[in-house]
């Protein structure tokens, strides 16, 4: 056994290096960009740059968050993220619950259609919807950009909810039913607990989907931009130092709300396991 | 506690035919097995009786009460499925209560239930367990126990033991069976397995292609096959058929004769592999090419003129691929069958 030759030593070596990698991979840009915010006027220009952060200070952060707007912008990009992810589970799911339960003619057509939504290139719809949103008094809104924003989330939170469903067993359901639950009972008591940690994960996905989008926030919005269009045309006059502060600001909630969700997200996998 | 009458059911699903205008009593308390192989309409015929599946015509009646276009949680039964359908985010002990919590019984009701139904099964030490934790074994008794909960007036089984392996499957069987008896609940119990059959029902219904080829009781189902398809689908190994020449009323081959209810032409006998005595010379012409010691028996298996048959014998016999025999059925347990038309002829003649 070639297995057996490789000494156990050796071996957690190569698993701890690989984990290690990994790790660094996700964390090492993460750890550059806030160094970057907290290092000052003048740590971004230093070099070699010192890995550790001696002289961090929280001036440029202070100043950013200082910035008029930076506030209501974040609030706002919070806002449209969740609307977004509300939409998206609300519409996304129980199309998902249609493609994976019942067969209809044209489901292939659907599920391709589904996915074809995201080959209109935003550029060319950004100047009919702008036109259409002024007058339906949804331009500049929160509503207005999460509608948007739920189009591209849309296919993702249909397709991955309809393969969630697919994972249930239909016996479950059946069982319900026969044990005196309607539809609607055996959904809520079976069907959904079994599903929530997926759906988490789509909402997470669609959440951040919104939170990071750009082109659609920064043309639909005038005074009400999310934080990420609002950086966009904010910093692109601003010191780098302070860009930074912004992409460590953009960064910070995807991160928070994946790390306070994550207990879903591996329950989800202990599910495929089973 | 209710009987089932399914009245002229038929179902189609496009252009094909499940089941052909099928009809069926089902005593109260009655332990009925619907027998066949897969594809044959039994298990859809399960699901119609349940609810879960509709049917193109025809009624359903459940204690007199015609369910046939109620909902499954309308027509008080409970059904257990063939890969258990365990709720996997409720303890062993919610599962079993899932049916009574649905009735809005009190709290003490579900307890005293719960404890009945998971006794009768030997659940108990496992009660607040996840169903993660148990094993195919044990889920499938979650599954019963969730049925017997709710003291259905009929009880429906999806080949229930076909997932378990066949020590625990025998086990499961002879348990089953006590138990059930013991409720007295009508039961439907759905399987392609012709022993589990023969072993728990009653009465047994053998389907083939959406109908019903024969229901009567295991004995006689097994002894008297009304067509082909039964006797070689009942009983292992399936039975015998050869065909003989007939001519002037008797049926001969080799060394055999025997009078027949035809006069010209030929005749199919079947015969139980258990019903033929071995001779060196005289009777049926019979070719050894394998044998098979099943420590009780002594499978034979050979060829009469070129047809396949199977012989049943005393371990003991000296037989070796290659011998000729001769075989001699025993004349009273031949089944002559019409090769036409696949039927029985009557009592032989």
């Amino acid at each position: 056994m070639s297995a057996a030759t490789v000494s156990p030593g050796l071996r957690r070596l190569v698993f701890w290096s690989g984990i290690a990698a990994l790790c660094a991979w996700v964390i090492v840009p993460i750890y550059l960009i806030a160094l970057g915010a907290f290092g000052g006027r003048t740590g971004v220009f230093r070099w070699p740059k010192s890995l550790l952060p001696w002289d961090s200070t929280l001036t440029a952060m202070q100043t950013f968050l200082a910035v008029e707007g930076v506030w209501s912008a974040a609030l706002n990009g919070a806002l449209v993220a969740c609307l977004t992810m509300l939409f998206s589970l609300l519409l996304g799911a129980p199309a998902g619950y249609a493609l994976a339960r019942y067969s209809f003619t044209g489901q292939n057509a659907f599920r391709m259609l589904v996915v074809l939504t995201r080959a209109f290139p935003l550029a060319i719809l950004a100047l009919p919807l702008t036109v259409t949103f002024i007058r339906t008094g949804l331009y500049d809104t929160a509503i207005g950009v999460a509608l948007v924003h739920t189009a591209l989330a849309l296919p993702f939170a249909a397709l991955v909810s309809a393969s969630l469903f697919m994972g249930i067993p239909r016996e479950l359901e059946e069982a319900a039913w026969v044990f005196g639950c309607t539809g609607l009972q055996a959904f809520r008591r079976i069907v959904l607990p079994l599903a929530l940690p997926g759906l988490a994960a789509a909402a997470i996905f669609a959440f951040v989907i919104s939170w990071n989008e750009v082109f659609a926030a920064s043309v639909l919005t005038v005074r009400n931009k999310t934080l990420t269009a609002y950086l966009l045309t904010v910093l692109a006059e601003s010191p780098l130092h302070f860009r930074f502060a912004g992409g460590f600001l953009l960064i910070l909630p995807s991160v928070l709300f994946i790390f306070a969700v994550r207990k879903y997200l591996f329950a989800m996998w202990g599910i495929a396991n089973r | 506690m209710a009987g089932i009458t399914i009245d002229r059911i038929e179902k189609k699903f496009g252009t094909v035919t499940a089941l052909q205008q099928l009809s069926l009593e089902v005593a109260d308390g009655e332990f009925l097995a619907l027998l066949g192989p897969s594809g044959c309409g039994k298990t859809t015929l399960l699901r119609i009786i349940a609810g879960l599946e509709s049917q193109t015509s025809g009624r359903i009646l459940i204690g007199g009460r015609d369910v046939s276009m109620l909902p499954p949680r309308e027509r008080g039964l409970a059904m257990v499925f063939q890969n258990y359908a365990v709720f996997p985010h409720m303890t062993v002990y919610e599962n079993v209560a899932f049916g009574l919590r649905m009735k809005g019984v009190s709290d003490a009701e579900v307890r005293r239930q719960v404890e009945r139904a998971a006794g009768l099964l030997h659940i108990e030490p496992y009660l607040d367990r996840y169903p993660a934790k148990l094993s195919g074994g044990q889920r499938q008794r979650v599954a019963v126990a969730r049925a017997l909960a709710v003291q259905p007036a009929v009880l429906l089984m999806d080949e229930p033991l076909s997932n378990l392996d066949a020590l625990l499957r025998l086990e499961m069987r002879s348990e089953l069976k006590s138990v059930l008896s013991a409720s007295g609940t009508t039961t439907v119990y759905v399987t392609h397995d012709q022993t589990e059959a023969m072993g728990l029902a009653d009465r047994i219904a053998v389907m083939h292609k959406g109908v019903i080829e024969q229901i009567d009781r295991p004995q006689p189902l097994y002894e008297r096959p009304a067509t082909r398809f039964v006797g070689g689908f009942v009983g292992s190994p399936p039975m015998n058929f050869i065909d003989l020449p007939v001519s002037g009323g008797i049926a001969r081959l080799g060394g055999f004769s025997s009078p027949v209810a035809m006069g010209e032409g030929t005749i199919t006998a079947g015969i139980r592999a258990e019903d033929i005595a071995v001779t060196e010379a005289v009777g049926l012409p019979f070719d050894v090419s394998v044998c098979e010691p099943l420590g009780a028996t002594l499978l034979v298996t050979g060829r009469i003129g070129g047809q396949l048959a199977r012989v049943s014998v005393r371990p003991d016999v000296q037989v070796r691929p290659g011998d000729r025999l001769g075989l001699v059925p025993n004349a009273d347990r031949i089944v002559w069958i019409d090769p036409a038309n696949g039927k029985a002829l009557g009592a032989a003649a």
